[in-house]
């Protein structure tokens, strides 16, 4: 996982001087604005049938035949086709196959129908799954370099998936399962289709909050469910942040101790785990995000003299500031809490944050101030932030992880090392912000437009749907450097109450717009895939909120 | 630094003082009983007109009491046995009616005194010992070690308005009867007293008629899954009434209606486009005697069903496009001499169909457009005042008690409409009587309602984004008109969201937090 990684930083290296300059003025805004609210027009779409069916997101090339062939539920299977290199061995593709006869099949009262034969050359009897690398990747983790591509060819009397790895199996799976639809007289059916299919980007992620509100195990794994049906590949875990620790630590086991909001809410090493190995089999990387040195009130409460005391005057003030960067505990610290946090994750990157640093509390403080004398720093308290990242990053690199941080880190010029994935967030001017990042090189995430927490009036997908990420100043060599976007549910009037439906279907128009060929734009088209998608959704258990008008012949049946 | 001054006023508050809507007097003495929720109960008061076998009170203890004993886990008996144990609440109600329906005239008020040995509701009706339990579900509450208290405290209160409403609209998006019957159990919560049934619209018609079946059978969404039947319908109003909420039907016309059309034939305007037909249809169509006939039939079928005094008309959004393309229409409009206005038309409509009405001796409400329009209305009538853009909302208010009807005001509270960040708060600064106007004016407002309407809302988001949001305008039509500090409210308000939760109501978060019991229904 790591020699891939790093095998893409000479290219980048380099792109600095290959490319011309697209940087603009850097952005000053550094809080979270709600962007201004776009009055979109409650015009009254005309629901119709896409030839595309309800394929959500949108194959990258996609032939539907007229010929259609009946599944019957008694008989058809879901196997492991000749010359495959997983077998039912491979738990993770048996898993799938389980899974997806369920959500084909599962919602009907099927049991009495489709045990008589149908006539020959009309039904599809099985879908046969072919891996095709001779490392299936079964037992993997999937990372960053994972190759989602897949085909499939629906033929009677078998299908055919084939996909070089198991995580295109299982994208390949998800449009399968899309692909089957049942008529008005309950037979199951499918379309002879040729697709072949592969992502746009290689990292599609939603960020869930777990500190403004504690999110229940079942909330998160409900998400991941539904992340895989979008084809979603990362759930980025904001797990903590100024409200509340819940994450248990081994090593500081009082951070969670005394930070989280109680007993109640906290996640264990168990917990954690569990996320884990649900996301994987799902093909979804977890990336955990440790923000600091802001953004971390709660971690104060069960680490002594890791937050920077602030001063009024002469006196401590009795509150506390960002990380205190100038002490060696501080790194002690942070070297034993990411050591075991690279041991707990195994993805190849950790999300370290460093956003919104607010410089107040370190200017108040007269050993900062000392420090930043002895230090030469002026008072340029960039640079002290800049020493405390510099010196996270070196621990977490020598732990062998890569990072992903909040664009400040960036703006502020922090000496960051090439293969720094730069996270942009702030709404105002991201495409320069995204000209900036590429122009110096580095790789980049989008999340800039899609802050799904940000609520308003009206049809709000299409605002998201209709992002083009590369749509940015820039040369060929910078768009490469966008490697995806994520769709960000920050946790400040959300939690389990409201999650899934405020996430659902809205996030399924970045999924889209992450996944599926540039030109698939056409809003009415996306409008009648989403609407029956968003139908599919309840059908398997997700409480998916309506796009506009009308009603799904399944509603949703968890109330 | 807010967060800790939050913190510190409230502890400083106590428990005790949070109720939801705020009662219009409390007084909190020294003194409190531990409350054991297995051995508590609620009984009448032999003082009390209505005794066992009111079927509005006596299951009301039951559901009282299972909310006290879903409270939490049970703690070991006798933890603390030198603190006195609260007995009983007597229930004491003045007039003998129990089997009614509540009214627009229903009285509410009650008091409450609570103390160790015996704590006593008292109440003109039983619609008031109904808002009393509730207040007093509200003031148990437990220390760190989960035993239940009650401190000693006496409460006054009564409705600053007599209608407190709240709309649903199960036409956009079809709301499963399980969905309706939660929001009566939170509306009662929240001493709301009035469930706005917009039950049909352009897009569905889920109502199912026993007198034109058809119009679900053609007009629903699915005529199997999404219809409320009769019984259905029953259930809605008894489920209601023994929460002492109303129940007021809007069918609305003659706008709104694309979804009767196809179980109607011929009631619907023909539009056209130059001299034929265009195959598409516009509203009611006021030309045919057919139209009245049908309305004069449908009409008696829900003023039987639906028990309230009033039936909500509609009468709003009517576009005029249709009438205009329709050359029969033009020839009645010269005949009737209406000229050009088709406001003329509309309001040749709605005053028959308020005849109608009228003839089976209930009152109505409608919406402002008909009294904007100048549609001759009867003294009685309540005018319902919505729109948020045509120019201040009180000018309305003040143009609508002028004239001397009845206003009820909506505009302000469409929470439909969501936004980013503690919208809740917009809401609680409504203070419905600023406007210019008399002090006989500002009588005539009798209330308001929050209104969900359900273009974008269904069973998967309606709770969430209902409560507690609507929780705020509760309040405001239930409170004092002093009762305006934010700050209070916001604690106040998250206590009680949290009380929701643990009642099993998804209720979305005020802000960042936490609760004790967070909620598991998922």
């Amino acid at each position: 996982m790591q020699g891939q990684r790093r095998a893409m930083e000479p290219a980048r290296l380099f792109l600095g001087l290959l490319c011309a300059s697209a940087a603009l003025a850097a952005s000053s805004l550094h809080q979270r604005p709600p962007q201004p609210e776009l009055l979109l027009e409650e015009e009254e779409p005309e629901l119709g049938e896409s030839p595309s069916g309800s394929l959500w997101p949108l194959p990258r090339s996609l032939r539907i035949l007229p010929g259609q062939l009946q599944l019957a539920p008694a008989r058809f299977q879901l196997v492991h086709g000749p010359g495959s290199t997983a077998g039912p061995g491979c738990a993770l593709l048996q898993d799938a196959f389980r899974r997806y006869y369920e959500y084909i099949f599962g919602y009907s009262k099927w049991q009495n129908r489709g045990q008589r034969p149908l006539p020959t050359g009309t039904e599809l009897l099985q879908l046969q799954v072919v891996i095709g690398s001779k490392d299936s990747e079964c037992e993997n983790y999937p990372n960053i370099s994972s190759n989602e591509a897949y085909q499939l060819s629906v033929t009677e009397p078998v299908a055919v998936l084939r996909a070089e790895k198991v995580w295109g199996a299982l994208r390949g799976l998800e449009t399968f399962s899309q692909l089957v639809y049942e008529d008005d007289y309950g037979s199951f059916l499918i379309n002879e289709s040729e697709i072949t299919d592969y992502p746009r980007f290689a990292h599609r992620g939603i960020l869930l909050d777990t500190s403004r509100h504690f999110l229940p195990l079942k909330s998160i794994l409900t998400n991941l469910d539904a992340m895989a049906f979008n084809k979603f590949n990362v759930l980025h875990w904001h797990i903590v942040d100024d409200h509340s620790f819940p994450y248990q630590s081994a090593t500081f086991p009082d951070l969670s101790g005394k930070g989280s909001y109680s007993y109640d809410h906290i996640y264990t090493p168990t917990d954690v785990r569990l996320v884990i190995d649900y996301a994987r089999l799902r093909g979804i990387r977890v990336i955990p995000e440790f923000d600091s040195p802001g953004h971390t009130q709660s971690w104060g409460k069960g680490q002594k003299d890791l937050l920077t005391p602030c001063f009024n005057g002469e006196h401590r003030s009795g509150s506390y500031g960002p990380v205190n960067p100038i002490l060696n505990t501080t790194y002690h610290f942070m070297t034993d809490l990411f050591k075991e946090i690279s041991g707990v994750f195994p993805d190849a990157y950790i999300h370290l944050g460093g956003d919104e640093v607010d410089f107040t509390c370190w200017k108040s403080n007269p050993d900062v101030t000392e420090f930043m004398k002895q230090q030469g720093f002026g008072i340029d308290y960039a640079k002290l932030e800049s020493y405390y990242i510099q010196k996270i990053l070196d621990i977490v690199s020598s732990a062998n992880k890569g990072y992903i941080v909040w664009q400040e880190v960036f703006d502020k010029g922090v000496k960051i090392k090439p293969d720094t994935i730069v996270e942009v967030w702030i709404g105002t001017l991201y495409t320069a912000e995204l000209s900036r990042v590429t122009g110096a090189g580095f790789t980049t995430i989008l999340a800039a437009p899609w802050y799904l927490d940000y609520i308003s009036y009206g049809q709000d997908w299409k605002k998201y749907y209709s992002v083009e990420p590369l749509n940015f100043p820039g040369c060929e060599k910078q768009k490469k450097l966008v490697i995806g976007g994520e769709a960000c549910l920050w946790g400040e009037f959300v939690d389990a109450t409201n999650l899934t439906p405020r996430l659902w279907p809205r996030a399924s128009a970045v999924g889209e717009r992450l996944w599926s060929s540039k030109n698939v734009t056409n809003i009415r088209d996306a409008y009648n895939r989403l609407v029956k998608h968003r139908c599919r959704m309840l059908r398997r258990g997700i409480a998916a909120e309506p796009l506009f008008v009308g009603y799904c012949d399944h509603e949703y049946r968890g109330l | 630094m807010a967060e800790l001054a939050l913190a510190l006023l409230l502890v400083g508050l106590g428990p005790a003082g949070a109720v939801w809507p705020q009662p219009q007097l409390v007084r909190e003495s020294p003194g409190r009983c531990r409350l054991s929720p297995g051995r508590f109960r609620f009984g009448y008061a032999r003082s009390s007109a209505v005794g066992p076998g009111c079927a509005v009170l006596d299951q009301a203890f039951r559901r009282y009491w299972r909310l006290l004993r879903d409270a939490g886990p049970r703690t070991p008996e006798d933890t603390r046995p030198w603190e006195p144990l609260c007995a009983e609440l007597l229930v004491s109600v003045a007039t003998p009616h129990c089997d009614g329906f509540p009214d627009m005239d229903s009285v509410e008020s009650y008091k409450l005194s609570t103390s160790e040995d015996l704590s006593l509701l008292s109440s003109e009706s039983v619609w008031g010992a109904l808002r009393g339990l509730e207040t007093f579900s509200q003031l148990v509450w437990r220390d760190e070690d989960g035993t239940f208290y009650l401190n000693k405290t006496d409460i006054v209160d009564f409705p600053r308005f007599a209608h407190r409403g709240l709309l649903l609209d199960t036409s956009r998006h079809y709301l499963p009867l399980r969905a309706i019957l939660e929001t009566l159990d939170v509306m009662a919560y929240n001493k709301f007293n009035v469930f706005h049934w917009h039950i049909v619209d352009d897009p569905s018609f889920p109502y199912e008629s026993a007198a034109f079946p058809e119009l679900s059978r053609k007009g629903a969404y699915n005529p199997a899954t999404h219809v409320y039947t009769l019984n259905d319908v029953k259930l809605v109003i008894e489920y209601a009434r023994l929460r002492g909420i109303r129940v007021i039907s809007e069918f609305d016309t003659p706008g709104h209606t694309l979804s009767w059309g196809p179980g109607a034939p011929g009631l619907l305007t023909p539009c056209y486009a130059g001299l034929i037909p265009s195959g598409a249809y516009g509203p009611v169509n006021p030309i045919l005697n057919t139209t009245y006939q049908f309305m004069t039939e449908f009409f008696r079928e829900v003023s039987t069903v639906f028990p309230d005094f009033y039936l909500h008309l509609g009468g709003d959004e009517v576009d005029f496009t249709c009438w205009r393309s329709n050359p029969e229409i033009q020839a009645f409009m010269q005949q009737m001499g209406f000229g050009q206005d088709y406001a003329k038309l509309e309001s040749f409509y709605i005053q028959r169909l308020l005849d109608i009405i009228s003839s089976y001796g209930k009152g109505y409400v409608v919406w402002q457009e008909v009294f904007d329009n100048g549609v001759k209305v009867k003294p009685d009538t309540i005018i319902h005042v919505w729109r948020e853009n045509a120019g201040p909302y009180q000018q309305e208010v003040a143009q609508v008690t002028k004239a001397g009807y009845r206003a009820l005001l909506s505009a302000p509270w469409y929470l439909n409409r969501i936004s980013y960040g503690q919208d809740w708060q917009t809401a609680y600064q409504v203070e419905p009587l600023e406007f210019e106007g008399s002090l006989e004016q500002k009588e005539l407002v009798i209330g308001g309602e929050a209104c969900m309407w359900g273009e974008y809302v269904d069973v998967t988001n309606l709770t969430p984004r209902l409560w507690p949001r609507a929780g705020a305008i509760a309040e405001r039509l239930w409170s004092n008109k002093t009762v305006t500090d934010l700050q209070d409210a916001y604690i106040r308000l998250a206590d009680f969201r949290c009380m929701l939760l643990r009642r099993g109501i998804q209720a979305q978060p005020l802000f960042t937090g936490y609760c004790d019991a967070e909620y598991s229904g998922l």
